[in-house]
């Protein structure tokens, strides 16, 4: 904090001194962690998804169902979409992820109620063939079931 | 003078992290030599771009002779196993490998490769593709015994030592169909180069490319606003090519890469003959409708 003042009042003194401030300190890249207020982009055909990524004012999370609250691939989110809150499955994340486990440009998600029923009928992006497994352990008999939205996929990759 | 040397090293000092990671890469220099003549002569010359991955890692901190011989007979009885072909930033493959999620138990992925990196038995490649306007990338270690097959749909090199940049560029550089079919070259044949220069997405982008130097992307500066112009400027390193240096410290002297691949090379060239014949015992002729 305090270097980051020092350099600022050195910026506003001299603009000379910029190449000797760009070496006192650096900026990292993002690392696109899904957390509280991310947007995410609908990817299926639910009325209230379409409508909202049409206007512009895709979901933000408000809450997200894990131990880290950072959001991976099968984790179950609340947003905001709307003025509603509705929530999600994640099927797709930018972030950088291990060997084999696919990356994606857009975060996605598929918008769920709360037995775990898709409220839309279709996926129109391919989505990551380790949901299958992920959503049937957290399926837990009485509970809500998740594997229904593997049966609206069309595409695994 | 001496301001002169201390500002050189400052850089070297701050790149230092990016040739890390990119390991045992290869200056353009020396791939010129290769390129223009003198291929035959000398075999490890042109070993050095097809078994990159065999080089250690130059950072001294990390060597460590008797790990990298371990890795370096692993990977031999990797490739006894399944046919490794040798491939560039550029080439579009297509990957076969096991998936216990999938019902038939094996997946496969076509893609661009966009990024080699680390050495040794960690060697990593990223492919890219676009798939229903969704771009999606799937990192895979080349030594992973989960993968069943790696084919070269298109062997071909880019302008530059990686394609990150295709992540913002138009979806049409990125796009290839999951039933290509593979496209054979000639025996002896050099590797082409394709300078296809990429035209990218307005900003805002996921990384600085017009800092990096890419040659491969269309007119960077119609993007980017007269600040960043201003940060390019002042960001570029021309005197970086003169740095023998920092040359030496990026890669393997020439006299350790003749002996490492000295040997494994009789081993390699071996392996590579067994599996051209087995691909010619394969081939498969298409029947010819007839009336």
């Amino acid at each position: 904090m305090l270097i980051t003042k020092n350099v600022k009042s050195l910026l506003s003194r001299t603009p000379s001194a910029l190449k000797l401030c760009s070496d006192l300190y650096h900026t990292t890249p993002c690392l696109h962690h899904i957390k509280l207020l991310t947007r995410l982009r609908v990817v299926d055909n639910c009325e209230i998804g379409r409508q909202a990524m049409a206007e512009g004012k895709p979901p933000r999370v408000i809450a997200i169902y894990n131990q880290t609250h950072i959001g991976t691939i099968g984790d179950k989110v609340l947003v905001a979409i709307k003025g509603e809150k509705k929530k999600g499955i994640i099927v797709g994340v930018k972030k950088h992820q291990k060997p084999h486990i696919p990356k994606t440009d857009t975060n996605n998600v598929v918008l769920i109620d709360d037995s775990g029923t898709p409220l839309g009928t279709r996926i129109h992006v391919p989505i990551p063939s380790m949901l299958r497994t992920i959503l049937k352990e957290k399926t837990l008999s009485k509970g809500a079931d998740y594997t229904k939205l593997l049966a609206i996929a069309t595409t695994f990759i | 003078m001496l301001s002169c040397i201390s500002r050189v090293h400052r850089s070297t000092r701050l790149n230092s992290l990016t040739i890390l990671r990119n390991l045992s890469k290869n200056s353009p220099l020396q791939f010129e030599n290769a390129e223009n003549g003198e291929k035959k002569l000398s075999i490890p010359q042109e070993n050095r771009f097809m078994y990159q991955e065999f080089l250690p890692d130059p950072e001294l901190k990390f060597r460590n002779q008797v790990r990298e011989k371990l890795e370096r007979s692993d990977m031999i009885k990797r490739r006894s196993v399944i046919d490794i072909p040798s491939f560039f930033v550029g080439s579009i493959l297509s990957v076969t490998s096991a998936d216990k999620h999938d019902p038939n138990k094996t997946r496969k992925f076509v893609g661009i490769c966009i990024q080699k990196r680390y050495c040794g038995l960690r060697h990593e490649f990223v492919l890219r593709n676009v798939v229903d306007n969704l771009g999606i990338e799937i990192a895979y270690d080349m030594y992973d015994p989960t993968i069943h097959n790696i084919t070269v749909l298109r062997l071909e090199k880019r302008l530059d030592d990686d394609l990150l940049y295709l992540r913002d560029a138009l979806p049409q550089y990125s796009t290839f169909p999951f039933d290509m079919e593979p496209e054979y070259l000639l025996d002896g044949a050099p590797v082409p180069i394709n300078d296809i220069k990429v035209k990218l997405k307005p900003r805002p982008w996921v990384g600085r490319w017009e800092r990096k130097g890419y040659k491969g992307i269309d007119d960077v500066d119609q993007h980017i606003t007269e600040k960043m112009k201003g940060q390019k400027k002042k960001l570029e390193e021309p005197w970086e090519k003169y740095d023998l240096m920092k040359e030496y410290r990026r890669t393997i002297p020439e006299e350790e890469q003749e002996e490492i691949f000295s040997e494994v090379f009789s081993e390699l060239h071996q392996l590579s003959l067994s599996n051209k014949k087995l691909k010619k015992s394969r081939v498969y002729v298409k029947p010819k409708k007839t009336g």
